[in-house]
């Protein structure tokens, strides 16, 4: 019952931790997009003061606790002195492990129950970015030093897994949940106080229980034997700061508590009071294949009020263009095309016939950069193409066209096409980005100033004039970077490309003149991926230091962090209206954030390992997310829940796209192959009754077999990036691997 | 209890270490760190491990791990960067294991003059492949290949084939298309051929550039080692065009278009033939274009001919399901052309008659097809057959019903002719009903009269079509043994080497009956019949001549047809080092007698006029089979 009345609590304390960082100081946003722009979001300013005096006074108590342990009453009395706290408000720590010991968490121990919330979650966004925060990792430590007989541990648990095996079926899936975090705090628990030899015979004796998908934290957790190691290890550290969440049926959780009171089995209930967030729910108890789909994460599921918050993730309102009338097989092909675009060369002349998307953010809520001349040709160049897009379906696969980089003994790392596919980038290991073109066309810089001076600037041509002749080549190698290069981007007007690089920065360069414009500095830790948003002049990036940051071009500064996973963030990627950012992580959760006020709108659980790529759908409804085991996942954005599995892929897949009318889902994976998924199919098969999407209990068909509808092998080049033309034309592109 | 599955660093190691470095640790510190380093090394490893997965690697590199050990504020550790494994090797004396790490001497290796050339560039390459409805990779080498980039060695071929093939020199043309019919690592360009080939349609004007790449399309059709695929489909347009269209070269009277055509339509059948089962449905569709020109009276009537032609190439059955029917109403016209004796009419009576000749041509050979199918079907496979024409004999078999078309590349190696007939018996029409044969041959005998060379007994009596039928083969087989000693052999193909002796006395010779040719002679025959029939005005009697063989024809056709033909074999230099499609004139096939044509090698020059008449040949050749055509090098001699 406890754990069900402090979760508003969290909430609270998560939103207050949360300006701090997002205070993005001036932030007058020049050129196109002058008017207002993101930095003034109502919640930043408000809360912000109050945040960091709680916290320093929750570090005073865990100093103080520290001092005391270690007998130095008289430094514990001198601080107290001068930060003037109160015996009582340090009293309630202190009487924590007692407190917890009690047993039941209903009564008297909700005082203490909040602070140690508090404690924790407060401590979850700070020690994020940096490693100096060694008072708060023994905060959380702390929380250990109750200790019951380290030999009954076993017992304890061997107890509880007895009850869980004997209850009917039903309820044992659900309980089985218990085991792994159960498991791993126990341990951690014999590790902190000392008693190696315990915690191996612990985890020797109960390792082999925890599901597979575990396996990895298992290895890592394996190692830990000395209160020392935990310090150190970041992985453990999220293990502490988040509460693992579960979703457990009222009814289970009812057999669970009375069993461990008839028991007193105190141990096991303080850990589940004090580490585990279980969100328990009306109904029936979801079946083991429904746990298993949705578990995996580092810190268990998502809580469902998390995933509550609306989202519009309809696509925002094309911008009226008129459309030379001059060709009539445009006109007459547009109905399969789009049909939007030809309602807007009717009301050339911007009346508001066309229907907001319901779905749809408003269009200003955050401020787009205006479009200049050459973003409405392109505009226009794409609609064109868009006419003669070939309709894709099962019956109808797109042909692939594979660049295969070769001699790219460098190793390549990523890969990016224009929008248009007329221009590749590669980011390489040796730190270079090198730009092909991949048209006739070749790559010329702009003249030097000097002889920008003497060109006739009235002249027609001026913009064939400025470009320097002498220095077309079909590709061109960007130089800057001091480390290999994770993530590249084009800017949708391909006057620009980003790359981000293990040296912590994100650099911005012309695609005019192939110099690097910006170094962006802020993450200070590799920088894992980068993307420019579908308007440009944004973009975000994500890195080892577990935050996503959103940039734009002009400031030097992150306006917003999206900060809040548990690891290192491998995989960002833009909604296509632009108001959203989703990023993959090591954490083995997918998140989604609303760029607005850099709030977390949807964590998506349910990898079993680091999710490396990530695509929207066109049409803005839907995301996959594809991970180191070879799965693919995908979400509805709108009830954030899971609605398909593809399985097949036997390694990681690195490559995600979606058709452009959203028909094929194409991956891309290291293991050579290409597959290509009937995502409408996938779609359309959803159950999105309201049981399913309140409860967000899914139940997914095994249908990997018949989704597939292809797979293009490669002999040995593993995919790294995919991307369809205009027309769908499917584009790979990988380093050929010799060995 | 499970092993914990990782290396640990023994303490001695540890104290050794300590040691070399002149430290002396007690036991306990040892183990400490012993315990300690094990764990920091994974720690390491595990952190290292991220750095792989990001560079999408599966192997762990020493710059991962020295990544890993910076990010944790660890001096990285230097000297183990190389690609290759470094070699892992125990002493022999001790129990000692360590890495092998020879000396560089760098001065060695500063002067040294075989520096390194730097390895190749960075570059991207494109590669092609698509699905098929099913989700199966089509097969290599088809539509990947067109955007292939061509190598530098195969631009070159491609320049110079096509000059050569294009250009004026002969001979050269002649390598040319020898090597595109043989060469077997042309699949990159077949795209680009095909493109020069559909250029047919800017050189309508220039008849030898037409015949030029007709000759191409052969050498490609026949090269073994191209697979065609859909391309098929733009070959059989191209050859369609110049078969079908009015081409500008038409518009003067001395140029030999019909020729042309006639070509065309048996490259069009040797296509449809050996490739037609790359594209479904490509049957069907020729068989609609062609009815479709046939039936438009607009057209001229080149365009007609060519039809004419083209059907009669896919086979009697083409021509008995589209041609036959249609007779009646093309008659009319056809006869309106023909009656109309002014003079600014000449020429397009002259054109009549080109067309009234490949009819009839045509339709010889209808009624003899099908007089021999139904003769046996009612034989059933005639005991009397020798071995070898067993397959024939099952084809005629199937012929009358709705056999489905037969494979014919599997089929044994019968000549050309046997590839039309078996063609001629599978034509897939299931939902028409036959004509029954004294039925037809009594309407065409009223629009042909005598011309019609086939004829049975008397005209109504023929109903009985049976009393012919059972004598024909009969006869048939024993003539090829009497005339084994001219023709190369009695059994199949015979027409397709060039006998040399092809002497007068064939014409005349005894086997005067009207023999239900066997198939394999029969189309040959009819094509030479049909250019025959193009040289002159009086093609009608020419062609009918042709088909005088059977001995009721009238004598005076028969004495047009001798005397046409055999100024040819004579004119021509005696020596035949190749062989040229027999004209077997003898539509008696049964008799097999074929005669060849000697082309000289410039016929051309010689007699310009009876140009298209040395090709005859020609159209007999293009049907061969495929395998047969390797080995031959004539097909370059042919006249242009």
């Amino acid at each position: 019952m406890a754990a069900v009345q402090d979760g508003p609590m969290e909430l609270d304390a998560e939103k207050e931790a949360k300006p701090e960082i997002l205070s993005d100081g001036t932030s007058n946003l020049s050129g196109n997009t002058a008017s207002g722009t993101l930095s003034s979001s109502p919640l930043t300013a408000a809360p912000a003061g109050g945040a960091p005096k709680m916290e320093d006074q929750q570090t005073l108590i865990a100093v103080l606790q520290f001092l005391k342990r270690n007998k130095l009453s008289e430094s514990v009395e001198i601080l107290r002195r001068e930060a003037g706290l109160g015996e009582h408000q340090e009293g309630s720590q202190a009487t924590d492990g007692s407190g917890g010991g009690k047993g039941d968490g209903d009564g008297g121990d909700a005082n203490s129950l909040l602070s140690r919330v508090s404690i924790t979650s407060a401590a979850a966004p700070q020690s994020m970015p940096v490693k100096k925060d060694q008072p708060d990792v023994s905060v959380v430590l702390s929380a250990y030093s109750q200790q019951g007989d380290p030999p009954l541990y076993q017992v304890y648990y061997s107890g509880l897994k007895n009850f869980i095996e004997s209850v009917l079926d039903c309820h044992r899936a659900e309980l089985s949940q218990l085991f792994y975090p159960l498991f791993v705090h126990m341990y951690l628990e014999l590790v902190y106080n000392n008693h190696e030899t315990e915690a191996k015979a612990f985890f020797d004796k109960f390792s082999g229980d925890q599901e597979c998908y575990y396996q990895d934290d298992l290895h890592i957790l394996c190692g830990l034997t000395k209160k020392e190691h935990l310090k150190g290890n970041e992985v453990l550290l999220d293990f502490r700061t988040s509460r693992f969440v579960l979703h457990i049926s009222r009814d289970s959780y009812q057999l669970l508590k009375r069993h461990l009171q008839e028991r007193h089995n105190n141990q096991i209930w303080n850990i589940i009071q004090e580490h585990l967030y279980i969100d328990i729910f009306d109904g029936m108890p979801r079946s083991k294949s429904q746990i298993d789909s949705m578990s995996g994460s580092l810190a268990g599921e998502a809580k469902r009020e998390v995933n509550k918050a609306k989202v519009f993730y309809g696509l925002l309102k094309e911008p009226e263009i008129e459309v030379p009338l001059d060709d009539e097989d445009d006109e007459a092909e547009n109905e399969e095309g789009k049909p939007k675009k030809k309602k807007t060369k009717k009301d050339s002349l911007g009346s508001k016939s066309k229907k907001q998307d319901p779905n749809a953010p408003q269009q200003n809520r955050i401020p787009l950069p205006e479009l200049k001349d050459s973003d409405k040709l392109d505009k226009i160049m794409y609609m064109k193409e868009s006419t003669k897009r070939i309709r894709l379906g099962p019956e109808n696969l797109p042909s692939i066209c594979f660049y295969t980089f070769l001699n790219a003994f460098q190793g390549l790392t990523a890969v990016d096409f224009t929008d248009d596919s007329s221009l590749l980038a590669g980011g390489f290991a040796d730190s270079t980005v090198r730009v092909w073109s991949v048209t006739p066309k070749k790559l010329r810089k702009v003249k030097s100033a000097g002889e920008l001076n003497v060109i006739e600037k009235e002249s027609d041509d001026v913009l064939e004039r400025i470009m320097d002749e002498k220095t077309a080549s079909e590709s061109k190698i960007l130089h800057g970077h001091s480390g290999p290069v994770y993530g590249v981007s084009f800017s949708p007007d391909r006057n620009y490309l980003l790359s981000s690089s293990e040296d912590g920065t994100v650099r911005l360069w012309s695609l005019q003149t192939f110099t690097c414009l910006v170094g962006y500095k802020g993450h200070n830790y590799p920088v894992w991926d980068t993307h420019f948003s579908p308007f440009g002049y944004y973009f975000v990036s994500g890195g080892h230091d577990r935050v996503a940051r959103l940039w734009a071009t002009d400031h030097y500064q992150p306006l917003r962090i999206f900060a809040g996973h548990l690891a290192d963030v491998t995989c960002t990627r833009f909604h296509p209206n632009s108001n959203y950012v989703a990023t993959g992580s090591t954490d083995r959760t997918v998140r989604l954030w609303d760029v607005l006020n850099a709030n977390c709108v949807r964590i998506l659980t349910g990898h079993k390992g680091p999710i490396h790529s990530l695509a929207f759908s066109p049409n803005g409804k839907f995301l996959a997310s594809g991970s180191t085991d070879g799965r693919v996942l995908l979400w509805d954005i709108g009830h954030g829940l899971m609605i398909g599995e593809l399985k097949g892929h036997t390694d990681t897949i690195y490559a995600l796209k979606f058709s452009r009318d959203g028909e094929i889902l194409a991956s891309g994976s290291m293991d050579n192959t290409v597959r290509l998924w009937d995502s409408m199919k996938a779609f359309d098969e959803v159950e999105t009754d309201d049981f399913t999407a309140t409860t967000g209990h899914i139940h997914l068909p095994d249908n990997s077999q018949e989704l597939l509808l292809g797979m293009y092998h490669s002999k040995s080049t593993p995919v790294t990036h995919l991307h369809f033309t205009r027309r769908n034309l499917l584009l790979a592109a990988g380093a050929y691997n010799s060995q | 209890m499970e092993e914990r599955r990782f290396a640990e660093v023994p303490r001695e190691s540890i104290k050794l270490m300590a040691e070399s470095s002149g430290v002396e640790l007690s036991e306990e510190v040892a183990a400490l760190l012993a315990e300690d380093v094990c764990y920091r090394l994974r720690e390491a490893t595990q952190n290292s491990s991220q750095f792989m997965r990001h560079a999408k690697r599966r192997k762990l590199s020493v710059e991962d791990l020295n990544r890993a050990l910076r990010w944790s504020n660890t001096e990285t550790i230097c000297g183990y960067g190389a690609q290759d494994a470094l070699p892992f090797r125990p002493l022999k004396e001790g129990e000692l294991f360590f890495v092998e790490d020879r000396e560089i001497n760098l001065v060695e290796l500063a002067l040294a003059t075989n520096i390194p050339k730097g390895c190749a560039e960075t570059m991207v390459r494109v590669h092609v492949s698509y699905l098929d409805g099913k989700g199966n990779l089509e097969p290599q080498g088809t539509v990947p290949t067109a955007v292939q980039s061509l190598s530098e060695d195969l631009l070159k071929y491609y320049q110079q084939i096509t000059r050569a093939i294009l250009g004026e020199d002969p001979h050269l043309m002649k390598v040319a298309l020898l090597d595109l019919q043989s060469n077997s690592k042309i699949a990159a360009l077949l795209p680009y051929f095909v493109y020069v080939i559909s250029g047919v349609k800017s050189v309508s004007h220039d008849l030898d550039q037409l015949n030029r790449l007709l000759h191409m399309v052969k050498s490609l059709v026949q090269n073994p080692y191209l697979y065609l695929g859909s391309y098929v489909r733009s070959l059989v347009s191209s050859v369609m065009y110049c078969i079908l269209e009015p081409l500008a070269a038409s518009i003067n009277p001395l140029n030999d278009h019909w020729t042309l055509r006639d070509y065309a339509a048996l490259l069009l059948s040797h296509i449809f033939w050996t490739h037609g089962d790359l594209v479904s449905g490509l049957y069907h569709q020729i068989l609609l274009s062609l009815q479709k020109v046939l039936s438009d009276p607009v057209r001229p009537l080149c365009s007609h001919y060519g039809a004419v032609v083209g059907l009669h190439a896919l086979g009697w059955k083409a021509v008995e399901r589209v041609l036959y029917p249609h007779l009646p109403a093309y008659w009319a016209n056809l006869q309106a052309v023909l009656d109309d004796y002014s003079v600014s009419n000449a020429q397009v009576k002259a054109d009549g008659h080109k067309v009234y000749g490949a009819i009839l041509v045509a339709v010889e050979r209808l009624l003899k097809m099908k007089a021999l199918s139904l003769t046996l079907a009612a034989e059933g496979s005639g005991a009397g057959l020798p071995g070898t024409t067993t397959g024939a004999v099952g084809f005629r078999e199937n012929s009358p019903g709705l056999s489905p078309p037969p494979e014919p590349l599997s089929e044994p190696p019968l000549g050309i002719a046997s590839h039309l007939q078996a063609g001629g018996a599978g034509c897939p029409w299931e939902e028409w009903t036959p004509v029954s044969l004294p039925a037809m041959y009594c309407e065409l005998y009223s629009f042909f009269g005598d011309s019609l060379a086939v004829r049975f007994s008397t005209g109504p009596p023929l109903g009985g079509a049976t009393p012919p039928g059972p004598c024909q083969p009969l006869e048939g087989r024993k003539e090829p043994a009497s005339s084994a000693p001219n023709l190369e052999n009695t059994r199949k193909m015979p027409q397709l080497t060039a006998s040399m002796n092809i002497s007068p006395r064939r014409d005349g010779s005894p086997r005067m009956e009207p023999q239900p040719p066997s198939l394999a002679a029969t189309v040959p025959g009819r094509s030479l019949a049909r250019s025959s029939s193009s040289s002159s005005s009086s093609s009608v009697s020419r062609s009918r001549s042709s088909s005088s063989r059977p001995g009721r024809s009238t004598s005076q056709s028969r004495d047009i047809f001798p005397k046409a033909r055999f100024p040819l074999p004579q004119a021509g230099p005696p020596a035949f080092s190749f062989i040229i499609g027999g004209r077997q004139m003898g539509r008696r096939c049964q008799g097999r007698r074929f005669q060849t044509s000697f082309t000289p090698t410039p016929p051309l020059t010689t007699h310009p006029p009876r140009a298209y008449a040395h090709k005859l040949p020609v159209i007999g050749r293009v049907s061969k089979p495929v395998r047969r055509w390797t080995c031959s090098h004539y097909s370059l001699h042919l006249p242009l």
